[in-house]
């Protein structure tokens, strides 16, 4: 069973604002999830190299030149603050 | 035959032969939309002003006796996880709410270019996580064959569209079973591609190494064409190839060499569902395809595997969200002052999140935290590895198959309400469809029975890049549509 305390911590790392109810449905949720996903557990492994793509990725790299890819005042709209031109955000100091 | 039961290959002869124009057409399929989504709700949002103006611009094109593109016309409809500029892009989530998309995704590119116009955009279980479109923050789709029950997910909407009469074909994403469950579920052709066989830039990120974009439409031929023209690589997705060209498409029935994995037909599946799936393989069988038992020895860890793998990818994806970029953001809801940065965070993803995808961002970020990484996310990770390697050795052996033949699901569609309560029951609903994106393969859903009303989905999987035999080996038994 996860611990009301591990639920919070994860709540934490995830940025997740969750009430004391919350914690205790996610608790016993997260659990039973868990528990089937035990299942994993028994699957022989050995010598196996995990696989993160289904087929092979390379790396693609580009010029790194100066170009208009997007309106940037289009994307400043999307933003539910901003101020001249920049993201506003709380003063984190 | 009513305007709207028409297929793509169809319509475009009539607007071809000027039987018809693209603003009679458009202004049907609008009329349609106005008659029928308020009890099927299979679209969030739609473009009817751009929509006329198109369908008047491409009548234009069509009388001056210029090339006509390929999809000339044809009334479509877009998952809303798939940017469409200047149209809401929600995601079926609070958080995005008032979201407008500042740019085309590259498949809405290919499909304006080759003509289509699109009619707006559909509902889907939020972030595309869910089985049955239950999970919108706007409300659920209901299926056009039972209205009491799910159309499947996530891209229900984009099913229902097609199924109900709203749109001649449309996009879905697929990251475990997204298109085909839908597909199956109300009785269309869906189509998941092999991995990097579309761009998926423009599609709102759930789990990258496993979504993919494909078309949904009445008939495989319709379904080949929207794929054909979504296809390819694009130098916005680096995940994104060129299609190899296949050597031998032609397929003759008494070529085929046809697998039936053992594991799939166990206890748990509905022997309704059974039945109709045998029935479908018994005609293969009886039109000369050779049938063969095949074992996929993993296939037990793949609803396991997936439930590890693509909530981990999604608890990195859905960090973007974060009450400063776009999207939900407490203080502008009224009234509230947060505290500090970090309260901005818990605010605005705590309440713009729904409870399917913060279940999901908990459990991706458990199984990758630390003490629990490798238990978790490696060892899924692992797993993966032998999922696909079952695959290679069905598909590659001396004397391998063409093609793998399962149920896409193993219930029928169920009853709005039944499933939503319980996440692991919901879960469960995926167990077919989720190793094929493990693996990175292509699959077809084709409807080939009914359970009364309701359609069952055979699932045809692939070769990597062999879309075009699927597609061929589903059009040898595909139903007569007039008929159905």
């Amino acid at each position: 069973m996860v611990t009301k305390e591990e639920v919070q911590h994860i709540a934490k790392l995830a940025r997740l604002g969750l009430d004391e109810k919350e914690v205790e449905k996610f608790q016993k949720e997260l659990s039973s999830i868990l528990d089937y996903i035990e299942k994993l557990r028994e699957a022989d492994v050995s010598g196996v190299d995990p696989l993160s793509h289904p087929f092979e990725v390379k790396n693609v790299s580009r010029k790194d030149e100066v170009s208009i890819t997007a309106d940037s005042q289009k994307l400043l709209e999307l933003a539910p603050e901003e101020k001249k031109g920049y993201l506003k955000v709380k003063s984190i100091l | 035959m009513e305007l709207n039961d028409l297929t793509i290959v169809q319509i475009t002869e009539k607007i071809n032969k000027k039987e018809l124009s693209v603003l009679e057409l458009c202004q049907e399929y609008l009329r349609r939309i106005e008659e029928k989504n308020g009890e099927i709700s299979a679209f969030l949002s739609v473009d009817e002003e751009s929509v006329l103006s198109k369908a008047k611009e491409m009548d234009e094109v069509i009388s001056s006796g210029q090339n006509i593109p390929v999809l000339a016309g044809l009334p479509c409809a877009i998952k809303d996880n798939i940017m469409v500029e200047g149209l809401p892009c929600t995601a079926g989530s609070k958080i995005l709410e008032n979201y407008e998309a500042p740019y085309d995704a590259t498949v809405v590119e290919k499909i304006k270019k080759g003509g289509g116009i699109i009619l707006g955009k559909t509902n889907l279980d939020e972030f595309a996580m869910g089985s049955s479109t239950e999970n919108s923050a706007f409300g659920p789709t209901k299926n056009p064959h039972d209205l009491t029950r799910v159309p499947g997910g996530s891209s229900g909407g984009s099913a229902a569209a097609v199924a109900g009469g709203l749109s001649v074909f449309s996009l879905g994403s697929d990251t475990g079973g997204s298109i085909r469950l839908p597909s199956s579920f109300c009785g269309v052709v869906g189509l998941k591609p092999t991995y990097g066989a579309v761009s998926r830039y423009g599609l709102i990120a759930f789990a990258s190494s496993l979504d993919q974009i494909g078309p949904m439409a009445k008939t495989v031929e319709d379904c080949k064409i929207v794929f054909d023209t979504i296809k390819g690589k694009d130098k916005m997705d680096s995940t994104s190839v060129e299609m190899p060209k296949m050597q031998n498409t032609e397929c003759r029935m008494k070529d085929l060499r046809i697998g039936i994995p053992k594991e799939y037909f166990v206890k748990g599946i509905d022997p309704e569902v059974e039945e109709i799936i045998k029935k479908a393989i018994r005609k293969y069988e009886e039109r000369g395809a050779k049938i063969e038992e095949v074992s996929l020895p993993h296939a037990e860890y793949a609803l396991s595997c997936y439930y590890i793998i693509a909530p981990s990818e999604a608890s990195a994806n859905l960090a973007r969200y974060d009450g400063i970029k776009y999207g939900y953001h407490k203080a502008q809801d009224g009234g509230y002052e947060e505290q500090d940065l970090l309260d901005v965070y818990l605010k605005s993803r705590g309440e713009g999140f729904g409870e399917e995808v913060r279940r999901r961002i908990m459990l991706g970020t458990y199984a990758l935290s630390a003490g629990y990484y490798e238990a978790y996310y490696l060892k899924a990770q692992k797993v993966r590895a032998l999922i696909k390697k079952d695959f290679e050795k069905v598909f590659k052996q001396k004397g391998g198959v063409d093609a793998i033949f399962t149920p896409v699901s193993p219930f029928l569609p169920f009853k709005i309400g039944e499933k939503i309560k319980d996440p692991l029951s919901m879960y469960l609903v995926d167990i077919y469809t989720v190793s094929v994106n493990l693996a990175g393969l292509p699959a077809l859903s084709l409807p080939v029975g009914r359970v009364g009303n309701l359609p069952v989905g055979l699932q045809i999987i692939g070769k990597p890049f062999e879309e075009d035999k699927i597609f061929e080996i589903g059009a040898l038994i595909e139903e007569d549509k007039s008929s159905s």
